[in-house]
């Protein structure tokens, strides 16, 4: 039996007297296509926030592949094996996105304290060129992030995420604003990401969740609600409860 | 038809117009001998702009205080000249370890707050350092300075103020220039430089593709005070005085202004900023030695209502 990919035990935290996450234990195996919904203001992004290490817990343990990282920063969690996309998007407006990608590759590699050699080693070359293929980036490879369509950059935010070659992805909202003509794009990247890698989607598209996720996670008010398959989720009494009256979920 | 390497690649040769601007400063040396010490004078301010280019145009953290880097570079190869260590290089190596170490001990104070709360540490620190300057005039000569003299270069080649002393000096400056300018050519192309790239465009991003920002602050702000301190020990060495007034505000205010003048970002900008900053007070202060920095600061409310780094935008026109 391997270990989780992520795991949470017991998570809560406190802002002054109001508990954003309450006691939230859950896990995402190895490889899983899971989904973590909820209504506005349930603490999705909280919950994202103490995972990612950009909040600490006030009580609870964050284990990623059964190591305890709830005390690591962020930034060293990403070094272990556990990335993420923004909801809005958080990118380099002038660089590139080759640039772009070849810093988190070379991050990844640990060359990123090396202030001699060019960053235009050959070794990083084929695998930016496989990320703009697979993320249809090929036709804007040298542009200024800033000039990228909407759609592209929503592309790149992935892309970046992926350069870190995680074992855990968090995906807020990956289609969050995209216009229609674009979501073809997104939605097949969304399709095509590496099997091995455990992916969290957190996401307000309930077709995209739909599709995508075999396993559902729902968050309401700081807690979880219930976890289970789409059918089952689309079956619960609780959960349409919560979602009843609610527009624009759809 | 994509070609990532290429691209990777197009900042690290060297265009036509780099070759023609460092061509430039030394036939400048040799047409106009009479006017070394001023060229020199430049050469020096370049060195100290880049400095702060380093933080500011790649990193983009901003100071107010980079003249305690120069007072202390300035200071240590004063005082070691004066203890008779007077050998020109050994005065420029020994001012990076001071610098590197205050450096590197005030940097942690950046991390915290916005370009103000920065502004205002940065300007605190380098108080501190003049005030310390002050108050142990046994080392440093206090408000009186220190005057001293340094040994020929290589043994061989004075860089006083006699005789071919001012077109020695500002050779050596240049050649010091050159060199660390090389260098940070090399930092700003490497991937560490697009970290620090990162960390200027998107603290949060950067973080969250495993770059601990704020090492990297850290790390670029040390070196960013070694550049400023061999600097300063670069202007004590070829004018053989030093006083106070190299840690005073105005220091860290001119250097700043002719990095904006200059335009951030690009590495010649200090270069080229100090020129023309010590080019217009020449000319403007032999004219009206009371009003020169008026034009300095007409030039400068045209600069940013024009656009900053409108020189980097022409130079790019001619790549």
């Amino acid at each position: 039996m391997t270990a989780p990919a992520l795991e949470a035990r017991g998570l809560i935290r406190r802002f002054g007297g109001l508990v954003a996450t309450d006691n939230v234990s859950f896990s995402v195996e190895p490889g899983a296509r899971q989904a973590l919904i909820g209504p506005n203001g349930a603490g999705k992004t909280t919950l994202i926030n103490l995972l990612t290490g950009v909040l600490k817990p006030t009580e609870g343990t964050v284990l990623l592949q059964g190591r305890d990282v709830t005390q690591l920063s962020s930034n060293k969690r990403v070094r272990l094996g556990l990335a993420r996309t923004f909801q809005i998007n958080q990118l380099f407006p002038d660089l590139s996105p080759v640039e772009s990608l070849g810093l988190a590759i070379s991050e990844r590699q640990h060359r990123g304290w090396d202030f001699w050699r060019p960053a235009g080693k050959h070794e990083v070359v084929a695998e930016i060129e496989e990320l703009l293929t697979r993320f249809r980036l090929t036709e804007v490879y040298d542009q200024p992030t800033r000039s990228l369509a909407y759609g592209k950059q929503r592309l790149l935010e992935i892309a970046l995420a992926l350069a870190c070659r995680p074992q855990v992805l968090l995906l807020d909202e990956p289609a969050a604003g995209v216009p229609e003509e674009e979501r073809h794009d997104i939605l097949a990247a969304l399709a095509a990401l590496p099997a091995d890698v455990a992916i969290l989607l957190i996401e307000h598209d309930m077709d995209l969740v739909f599709s995508f996720a075999t396993r559902i996670s729902v968050l309401v008010t700081g807690r979880l609600l219930c976890e289970g398959t789409p059918a089952e989720i689309a079956a619960d009494e609780r959960v349409k409860a919560v979602y009843l009256g609610e527009d624009g979920h759809d | 038809m994509m070609d990532v390497l290429a691209h990777l690649r197009r900042r690290e040769r060297w265009r036509w117009w780099e070759i023609a601007f460092w061509l430039a400063l030394i036939a400048v040396i040799f047409v106009w001998p009479s006017r070394a010490a001023l060229v020199n004078e430049a050469l020096i301010a370049g060195l100290f702009a880049l400095s702060l280019d380093l933080i500011l145009g790649l990193t983009g953290v901003v100071s107010l205080g980079q003249a305690a880097f120069f007072g202390l570079g300035a200071y240590t190869a004063a005082i070691l000249a004066n203890a008779g260590y007077d050998d020109p290089l050994l005065g420029l190596v020994a001012a990076v370890p001071p610098a590197a170490i205050v450096g590197l001990a005030t940097a942690p104070l950046l991390l915290r707050g916005a370009d103000l709360t920065r502004l205002m540490v940065t300007m605190g620190v380098a108080l501190m350092l003049g005030e310390l300057a002050n108050q142990n005039g046994w080392l440093t000569g206090g408000a009186d300075g220190l005057n001293f003299t340094v040994a020929p270069l290589f043994g061989r080649f004075s860089i006083g103020s006699i005789g071919e002393g001012p077109r020695n000096a500002a050779l050596f400056s240049l050649a010091v220039l050159f060199v660390l300018f090389f260098a940070s050519r090399r930092l700003a192309r490497s991937p560490f430089g697009i970290s620090l790239a990162a960390v200027r465009e998107n603290r949060l991003r950067a973080g969250a593709l495993g770059v601990s920002s704020s090492r990297r602050v850290i790390a670029i702000y040390a070196v960013s005070a070694v550049y400023a301190g061999i600097a300063g020990a670069l202007l004590a060495e070829t004018t053989q005085i030093v006083s106070l007034d190299l840690f005073e505000f105005h220091r860290s205010a001119d250097v700043l202004l002719m990095l904006i003048i200059g335009g951030a970002g690009y590495l010649y900008g200090g270069i080229i900023g100090a020129g023309v900053f010590i080019v217009i007070r020449d000319v403007v202060s032999a004219a009206t030695p009371e009003y020169w920095e008026f034009w300095i600061g007409a030039m400068l409310v045209v600069l940013v209502l024009v656009g900053r780094g409108r020189i980097a935008r022409l130079l790019s026109l001619a790549r």
